[in-house]
This record gives C-alpha cells, structure tokens and sequence, in this order.
C-alpha cells in the first residue's frame, strides 16, 4: 500500500512537472528573439524577430499569409508574411513560429510586415481576456491585436437599407456590399457607439458568427469575441458573436 | 501487382484528364459567330462581375441599371457579383478559365484581358458586334437608347484594342489627381504653380519637414507629417517615364523600364523618402486620411478618390476629432514638362466572355452595351470624379447641368469630385495609356514595386546606391517574369525551348496514352484468349 501511494506520488510529480514543461514553452525565447516588451518598444521600419504562437489565420494570397499571433505577453499581427500554401496549412491555432520582418504601422495597426517565417516547436493558446471596461481609454491600445472579449453591448443601427429603415448591420462599411463581404455593426456600451467587423477573409459567409451578425437586431445585448484589431481607431475583428 | 497497377493507372488517367481539361480550357472553344436574331423565346441567365470604389452609391447605379434592363428583356437575367478590387477580378477570372466558368460580363483592365487571352476564344472580340446593324452601338433591334459608334469617345474606345480588334469596351474613365492643402502651401510661403511639376513638389515637402524642438511639425503642430503621399506607385512611375519619353515597354511588347531615367527617379524618391517628405499608400495607408487630418500637403490618388478627399469630403475615414480645416485644390499631377503635359487615362472596361451557346454571348452584349446608356453613364459618372465614356452622355443635358451645380453641396454637386471630373475632360488629349501585351499587367506592378522596394529600404536604413539599383533590377525582372515577356500576340520570335513544366506534362500525357493502349492491349488478348 506505501509502496503504491509513493508511486502516485512521484508519477503525479512527474506529470505535474512534465505539464509545468508544456506550459512554459510559451515563455521561452531563442537566442536574440525579441521579448514582447521589446518589440512594443522597437521603432518602426526596424528589422523585428519574434517567437508567437498563431492563434487565427486571416488569409493566404500570392504566397502571402496574414496570422492574429500572440504570446503570454501580448500580440503581434503578421502582415503578408511569406509563405506557400503547404506551410500555410500546417499553421494551426497554438502552433509556434518565429517570425522575422519588419515593424510597420497602417491607420494606427501596428504590424509585422515584409517578414519571413519559421514553425518551431511548442504550443500556446492564448486565454481570452475581457477589454469590454477599456473601451474609450487610452489602456486598450496596450491589448492591440488580442484575443479579447466584450460583454454586455448594446445593437445600435449601422444605417439605413434601401427604404430608409434602420438596419442592424451593413455589408462593406456604407452597405456597398453583399452576401460574402465584410460585415459593419455598431454595439454600444455607457453612451459611447463602436464600429465593429466580422472580417470576411477571417470569418467568410459559411462561419457561425457571420450568421449570427445578420440575425442581429437592434437593442440585442450580446456578448462578442475577436481580435483587437485597429483602423483609424478600434476597429475589431469579430469571431463569436452570443446575443444574451 | 494488379492493384498497384489499376491505381497506377487511374491516377495516371485523373492526371491525364485534368492536363485534357486544362488543355481544352487553354486552347479554347469555338470562335463566337453572330446569331442573326436574338433568341426572345430562352431564358438566358447570365452573371455579371462588377468592381466598385467602396461606394454605396455605385452599387445601387449597378443595381438599377441591372433591373431596367430586365425589365427590357424578361428573358435575361443577370446576377451580380460584387468586387472592391481589380487584382481579385483578374484572380478570379484566371481561376474561371481554367474550369470554364468565367463570368458573362466583366469589369476590368485592359491589361488583364490581355492575359486572359492566352486561351484561345474566351473573350469575345466585340469589332463584328459594334458594327452590327441590329444589336452593335446604336442599332436598330436595340430595345434602349444605345450610343452610335461615333458617339464613342475615340481615344477611350481605342484604349480597348489590341492584337487588331476590340476587347472590351470603356465604362468609366478617369485620370490622376494631385489634391493639396493649399492652406499649407501658402503658410509655407509658396504659391501653387499655374502647372505643378515635380521639383516644385518635392521643393515644397521638404519644407513641410521641419520640426520644432518638440519634436513637432511646425507645419500642423502634429507628431505625424507626410507631405507628399503617391496612392498608386506604378501610375507615379509610368507617368514620370511618360513625361521625360523615356522607355517603358514598346508596343509590340519590349521591357524598357530598366533604364536610366527610371534608376535617376527612384534616386529622387529615396532622396525623400529618407527624410520623410514622401511616402506611399502601402507604406503609410490612404492619401486621403492623411491629407484630411492635415498631416499631408499633396495626396497623388484617383480622380475617382475624389469623394474622400478634403475637409468636407462626402467619405471619409477618420474621425471628427481628427479632421482638420483647410482650402483644397485639385490639380493635374505634377510634370516634367509643363508645357507638354502628359497623364494616366485609367477606368473600368467591360468585357464579354465567349460561351459554347451564342445566343448567351448575346444576351451578354447586350447588357454591356446598355451600361454604356446615358442613365447608366451619368448615374455612374456621378458617384466619383469618372467621366462618362460617351459624347452621348457627356453632351446631355442632364450632365452638363450636373457639372454646372459644382459646389451646391458636399454630397452630389461636391466641388472638389466635380473639380476633378473636369480636370479630366479638360485634359483628355494629354492622356495616355501604356501598351497591352500578355504580361503587361505585370510590367505594370514592376513599376509600382521599385519605387515601394526604394521607399521601404531607405526607411530601413538600407543603402540606395548602383550596388542596390543592380541587385534591384534583377530581382524585380525575376519577381515579375519580366525576362521571359517579350514580343506578343501575332509575332513569329522563337519562343525557345518548352518549360519544365510543359515538358513533364506532356511527358504524362503520353506515359498516359501508353499505359491506356497496354491495358487495352492486355484486355483484348486475355478477351481473346478466354474465348
């Protein structure tokens, strides 16, 4: 009976220290990898080389991958990065890469451009973080690019369709689209209107969150999910959509 | 044994079949013949692939013209699909060819058709159409108001013809426009020019450089100034080419791009780019919201940009808090030669693809000439700075009026998109457009791409200097298969030997034919032998 309650012991040990091993993958950096910090602090149109983990994949085009990536400590979106379409379908979420390219800013999205990637061993998905009581401040650019959560806002009308009635989402920004293209909403929260996306390349017409933005009603409560993209402002991209 | 060879086999045929296939989409299907009459009693259903500016206001001209012309012809329906992109359309469209399901009618470039003609038959050449009494430009069997082959703006409709024929017709033309903040210019101490050239640009956005001790623009007390912003670098390049007579291509199909001239203008552009007096839309993002947040004092875009362009500009991007007041102008872009200037004619085409019924290609003609009706023409026209593609249009009453009411509001009448409309029609004999081969779609992104490549280096630090210009030439020929472009079309060169890729198929298709024949061979004997 000792004997078998020390060989649990030291097999939950084993195991505790082996899942421990898994976890901190995610921290580990290879040599002369920036750390997240580093590459906040790094000035645009200088060489950047970091470790993440892809958490979605936006699109593939002409041998060019755009990815929503992210470690422990922060995000980085990855812009056109080189890359065939065999490795593009071994990305997966979690999957680690370390990308080298070159830090660049487009209407206020800080990103990682003209870059090269390659995939590395290790797995990190990130948790979800709830930025719905930072809207309007300065704090929620520090979250750009996560995988972030908002709760508890209000559908307010993205414009008017053809008979002048109030709709509660637009295809394309000014509802100059149609079934397949991005999809424009506005949700409120204390007074304050946002625009936010379904962002047709990431979540196409076949996905549950662009069904689930064209059954919005205006005044739905719903609880969203996406990643913190930026355009001129806060401008996420959206992946899940509940109404409450 | 047997297993291994039925699967070798198959796959063999699969291979085989879809080479077939590739190869039957490629060489083509029949030449499209004229039916005598249009065929009223069928139902057509034909798909119409249309490229808007991001503009609520096009797709409902679209939509419109789409439901009065079925109106006109019950039996055809046409369905629309919606691009915001040329490069997509032309993606797409090369997709379809190779599974025989392209489009009926399509907006595109010129340059694009002339890829897409490396199939044989699969687009229509339209000369037989327009002269055609009862259904070309104005005929009599027509069930709308069609323009006459005179009523054609000339130099627009011969923008449409290559390797001796028509392949699409004009729809929307359009130009480049440089729009300034002319508050700016004046608080630097200039006046703009009668004709703005280039040194009087670069002169003037070096100026707008300077900083306080701060760290501030002096210019607009901001952290962020980018004087001069180029949306679309391959017309910036062209354009300047054009204008010294330097080499681009040659009609036929020669590159020429990688010439002096070229080397001495991507010197200028990282002379600036390096001290932050120029930048580009891809590099930095939209002309537009850098000029309406006072952060930009010439923004080089599209006449049909015009409706985002200044402080009470109809769209806009940015916020309220953002936009800043000031005097716009618009100006022809700047020149070398201001006594001979010279600039881009651009704009949506339309297209017809060949089907194997011709009565559908019919049908297909019909609804592309009808987008070429004064109501489309206008509507259309009227959405941003184009200019209508007819004298038909352009002389109506209803578009002159339209002209006339410049500035009565900051939507419909908008001066600054009315301002640029004119500068094209007034500008029409000073434009241009650059040679149609196979591969001078991609010519044309070279050109784009250099002064990109120059502007990114500089700001990385790289040194632009002949090493780089060298390496830079070599590496953007070889990116964009310019070695292997050359003289196109109906010319006799000697292509050299076949690709490896040509090889290998071929190859299979014969390895294909041979095991086909073995096992027909081996079926027949043990046929044979059974009986």
């Amino acid at each position: 009976m000792k004997k078998g309650i020390i060989v649990s012991l030291a097999l939950t040990l084993v195991l505790a220290f082996a899942g421990c091993g898994k976890g901190s993958d995610a921290d580990v950096k290879s040599e002369g990898v920036m750390t997240h910090a580093e590459y906040i602090d790094a000035a645009l149109d200088t060489e950047v080389v970091v470790e993440t983990y892809v958490q979605a994949k936006q699109s593939w085009w002409d041998n060019k991958a755009t990815l929503y990536t992210q470690d422990k400590d922060g995000a980085y979106f990855i812009y056109n990065v080189a890359c065939s379409q065999e490795d593009y379908d071994k990305l997966l979420p979690g999957t680690k890469i370390q990308v080298k390219g070159y830090k660049a800013e487009f209407s206020g999205e800080i990103e990682i451009a003209d870059g090269t990637f390659k995939i590395m061993d290790g797995n990190y998905v990130a948790p979800i973080t709830d930025v719905t009581s930072l809207l309007g401040t300065d704090e929620l650019f520090d979250h750009q690019n996560e995988f972030v959560a908002f709760k508890g806002m209000t559908v307010e009308a993205a414009g008017q369709d053809a008979d002048g009635n109030d709709v509660a989402f637009l295809y394309n920004w000014d509802g100059s689209g149609q079934d397949g293209n991005d999809l424009y909403f506005n949700v409120s929260l204390n007074g304050e209107t946002y625009t936010f996306t379904v962002e047709s390349y990431l979540c196409d017409n076949t996905t549950d969150v662009y069904a689930a933005v064209k059954n919005l009603k205006i005044g739905d409560v719903i609880d969203m999910e996406g990643y913190l993209y930026w355009y001129e402002g806060v401008n996420p991209h959206i992946t899940a959509v509940t109404v409450k | 044994m047997r297993k291994l060879f039925k699967s070798l086999l198959l796959t063999m045929l699969l291979v085989g079949t879809l080479a077939l296939t590739a190869c039957h989409g490629s060489t083509g299907m029949e030449a499209f013949v004229l039916p005598q009459e249009f065929d009223t009693a069928k139902n057509y259903e034909i798909t119409f692939w249309a490229k808007n500016d991001t503009n609520k206001a096009q797709t409902m001209v679209y939509k419109k013209a789409i439901e009065d012309f079925e109106a006109l012809y019950p039996n055809i329906r046409v369905n629309l699909k919606l691009y915001t992109d040329y490069g997509r359309i032309y993606n797409d469209v090369i997709t379809n060819i190779a599974t025989g399901t392209t489009p009926n009618v399509c907006i595109t470039y010129p340059d694009h058709i002339a890829t897409y003609l490396s199939g044989n038959n699969v687009v229509v050449p339209l000369d037989e159409l327009f002269a055609d009494a009862k259904y070309g430009f104005g005929g009599n069997e027509l069930l709308y108001d069609a323009p006459s082959m005179e009523e054609m703006i000339p130099q627009f409709l011969k923008e449409c013809a290559f390797d001796n024929h028509h392949y699409a017709i004009p729809f929307m033309r359009s130009t480049e426009a440089c729009y300034i903040n002319k508050t700016y210019v004046e608080a630097l101490g200039y006046t703009l020019p009668e004709t703005l050239t280039w040194d009087f640009i670069w002169e003037v956005s070096e100026a707008a450089t300077a900083k306080d001790a701060e760290g501030n623009y002096t210019l607009n007390n901001q952290k962020v100034m980018i004087p001069f912003i180029y949306k679309s670098t391959d017309n910036m390049m062209i354009q300047a080419l054009r204008q010294q007579n330097a080499g681009y291509s040659t009609s036929e199909g020669e590159i020429e791009i990688f010439n002096d001239n070229t080397k001495d203008f991507l010197y200028t552009i990282a002379g600036h780019a390096k001290t932050g007096a120029f930048s580009t839309f891809k590099i930095s993002s939209y002309p537009a919201n850098f000029l309406n947040a006072g952060q930009c004092v010439f923004a080089i875009d599209s006449t049909a940009g015009a409706t985002w362009m200044g402080t009470d500009a109809p769209l806009s991007d940015i916020s309220d808090e953002a936009l800043v007041r000031f005097e716009t102008e618009v100006m022809p872009i700047p020149q070398f030669d201001p006594k001979n200037p010279q600039m881009i004619s651009q704009g949506p085409s339309i297209c017809v693809f060949n089907k194997t019924d011709s009565q559908e290609v019919l049908a297909s003609w019909l609804f592309a000439q009808y987008l070429l009706t004064n109501d489309v023409q206008i509507g259309y026209s009227m959405t941003e700075g184009y200019a209508p593609v007819t004298s038909k249009a352009q002389s109506s009453e209803a578009y002159q009026d339209y002209l006339s009411r410049m500035g009565e509001d900051n939507n419909t009448y908008y001066d600054v998109k009315i301002k640029a409309t004119r500068l094209l029609l007034d500008n029409v004999d000073n434009t241009f457009v650059t040679p149609v081969f196979n591969g001078s779609a991609s010519l044309r992104d070279a050109a784009g791409q250099m002064i990109e490549e120059v502007t990114k280096s500089v700001r990385r630090k790289t040194t632009v200097n002949e090493e780089y210009m060298e390496k830079l030439y070599d590496d953007i020929s070889s990116l964009y298969h310019l070695n292997r472009i050359g003289p196109t079309f109906s010319s006799k060169a000697d292509l050299g030997s076949l690709p490896t890729a040509s090889v290998v198929l071929l190859a299979t298709l014969a390895v294909v034919w041979l095991l086909i024949g073995a096992y027909a061979l081996h079926s027949f004997r043990k046929n044979k032998k059974n009986h």
